[in-house]
């Protein structure tokens, strides 16, 4: 096991869906997306976003795509048309997501 | 019909402001059969709907016509047709400048269509009498409580009638809030002769719409990767080359920027997605999950496999209204103590108020100190003393004087208050109203859209 951040085997993007946002990560091999289905799970999504996700956390998974797609609710202080926050249209939320640090098997990182 | 026959659709515009660079390099630098121009967002109808009232020839997205006297003489001679929901709220007004420009450029044979039907600002006492609900479908509220104050009512329509326009001999359609994906849905229909109940083939030209829908966010813009991506300046724009059976290839032209892979088109297919197993549209429900990707070659991405289903029976409307005004103002403030001198002008500034007898109540405050993590708020370390920071500072409230007042407050803490705050720089902010938006959703037998094609 190494300690890692999701930069090293995954890539993300998001965007704004009403007064929440989406983060969509791609796994970089099937085995980690294997990996990241079992443990990237909404409440580790949840935990970690808690300063800025006032929501529930929603996952869906794209098997045939490696990746997952997260949808946080009430993440936007008010939405994209309304809020006066910089990052009104939750733009950041992927790149955010990828500085989780993770517990990784070994064989992942080679 | 042959086989081997490939279609090609460039997307030139990702939103209302993007580059004139996008249409203009990918009608000189390599093959295209169809540009579309994606202009509209929740919030755009209802600055265009302010425009119409202020101007009865404005209410579209006037960025089209400078852009369309740049490429329509190299369309011309191409046979390049373009497709556009640059109409806004008056695909009318938009038929009229094109025609101008055409004249204007000394060309002629130019079949022009526009496509409504999707405007039903005025039609809304009618549509709820009837029983429509249009209730809110994030929340479920009651149209009732923003009635008084609706701004603009647009349903997303699909590509039915931007199909009969093409059939008509349209060399431009020009819609008003036509779905993204259907402006890429229209041309594969008309090309390949597909039915609209092949819901596959739908799906697959729906997935071709989401992935270009953003311009160069699917060639290597925003990419994580991006020190992989040569030339941003010269990226190139998408070109989607589709196939009878549905099957296409992601690429972009010869000798461009950026970068075609797998991970670039799939971090778009992530873009704004929901439930990937229902993906809605007005053309048909498309399944991510559904979707074979692969490498094909360099800077080609072929996609395959998608399947659809029929669409739901209702259409979804973007409602706009008006929701008050908000302020914002900012200053620099340099270290040391530049977060706590931050919070002390910030209080000044809402103490000030208060002696002007305005009362600002907590939660329509707002103060953002950026260069403290408020990016990233909670995901990573914040630094300790950072040696600048950006104060945000401003108000959402129903007054807009009031508002205005705050925004005379901002300057003079440069020299009322604590030492090192500069960067005053663009004059007095003032108070801009705030845009409301209401998702809802309509039964389709209450739409009727329309098209008509003249020739300039």
């Amino acid at each position: 096991m190494a300690k890692v951040q999701l930069f090293e085997i995954a890539i993300a993007r998001s965007g704004d869906k009403g007064d929440g946002s989406n983060v969509g990560i791609m796994a970089k091999t099937p085995a980690i997306y294997d990996f990241l289905e079992k443990t990237l799970t909404a409440a580790v999504v949840k935990d970690f976003f808690k300063e800025i996700c006032k929501g529930e956390v929603t996952r869906y998974e794209i098997p045939n795509l490696q990746a997952l797609n997260f949808i946080l609710e009430d993440s936007l202080a008010g939405g994209g048309t309304e809020t006066l926050i910089t990052d009104a249209q939750g733009k950041v939320h992927g790149l955010g997501l990828l500085h989780l640090t993770m517990d990784v098997p070994d064989e992942l990182l080679k | 019909m042959s086989e081997n026959k490939i279609v090609r659709v460039a997307n030139a515009q990702g939103f209302w402001g993007d580059s004139l660079l996008g249409p203009m390099r990918l009608v000189e630098e390599g093959p295209v059969d169809y540009l579309t121009f994606d202009y509209l967002a929740e919030i755009t109808m209802s600055i265009m709907q302010k425009q119409m009232m202020r101007n009865p020839d404005t209410g579209y997205a006037m960025d089209f016509i400078p852009m369309l006297e740049k490429i329509l003489p190299a369309c011309k001679e191409k046979g390049i047709k373009i497709i556009a929901n640059a109409g806004g709220v008056n695909p009318k007004a938009c038929l009229k400048a094109t025609k101008e420009i055409i004249k204007k450029l000394g060309l002629s044979g130019i079949k022009v269509g526009i496509v409504e039907g999707d405007d039903i600002l005025d039609r809304i006492d009618e549509i709820t009498a009837g029983g429509e609900k249009l209730a809110n479908l994030d929340n479920g509220a009651d149209i009732s409580t923003i009635r008084d104050r609706i701004t603009s009512a647009n349903v997303y329509i699909g590509a039915e009638p931007i199909v009969a326009a093409l059939k008509d001999g349209a060399d431009i359609v020009i819609t008003g809030r036509a779905s993204d994906p259907s402006l890429m849905v229209a041309p594969l229909v008309y090309e390949f002769g597909w039915s609209m109940e092949d819901y596959d083939k739908i799906a697959a030209a729906t997935v071709m719409g989401h992935i270009t829908e953003c311009g160069p966010q699917c060639t290597g813009g925003n990419y994580v990767g991006w020190k992989q991506v040569k030339d941003f300046a010269r990226i190139g724009y998408p070109v989607i080359e589709a196939k009878a059976d549905g099957s296409f290839v992601v690429t972009k032209h010869d000798n461009t920027g950026g970068l075609v892979t797998v991970e670039t088109v799939t971090s778009q297919l992530l873009y704004e997605l929901g439930d990937p197993k229902n993906y809605l549209g007005p053309d048909c429900v498309t399944d991510f999950t559904t979707i074979d990707i692969r490498q094909e070659g360099e800077n080609r991405v072929a996609v395959s496999g998608i399947k659809g289903r029929p669409a739901t029976p209702t259409y979804k409307a973007s409602i706009s209204y008006a929701n008050g005004y908000k302020i914002l103002g900012t200053l620099c403030i340099s270290g040391p103590d530049a977060i706590e001198k931050c919070n002390i002008i910030a209080d000044m500034i809402f103490t000030r108020m208060s002696m002007y007898g305005i009362d600002i109540p907590e939660e329509d405050r707002f103060v953002e100190l950026f260069g403290t993590n408020v990016l990233y708020k909670g995901l990573v370390p914040a630094d300790e003393q950072p040696h600048e920071v950006l104060l945000r500072v401003g108000a959402k409230g129903p007054d807009r004087k009031a508002l205005d007042t705050l925004g005379m407050e901002i300057a003079p803490a440069v020299t009322a208050g604590p030492p090192g705050v500069t960067g005053i720089a663009g004059g007095r902010p003032k108070a801009t109203e705030v845009v409301g938006y209401w998702p809802a959703l309509i039964d389709k037998k209450l739409i009727t859209t329309t098209h008509t094609v003249e020739e300039v």
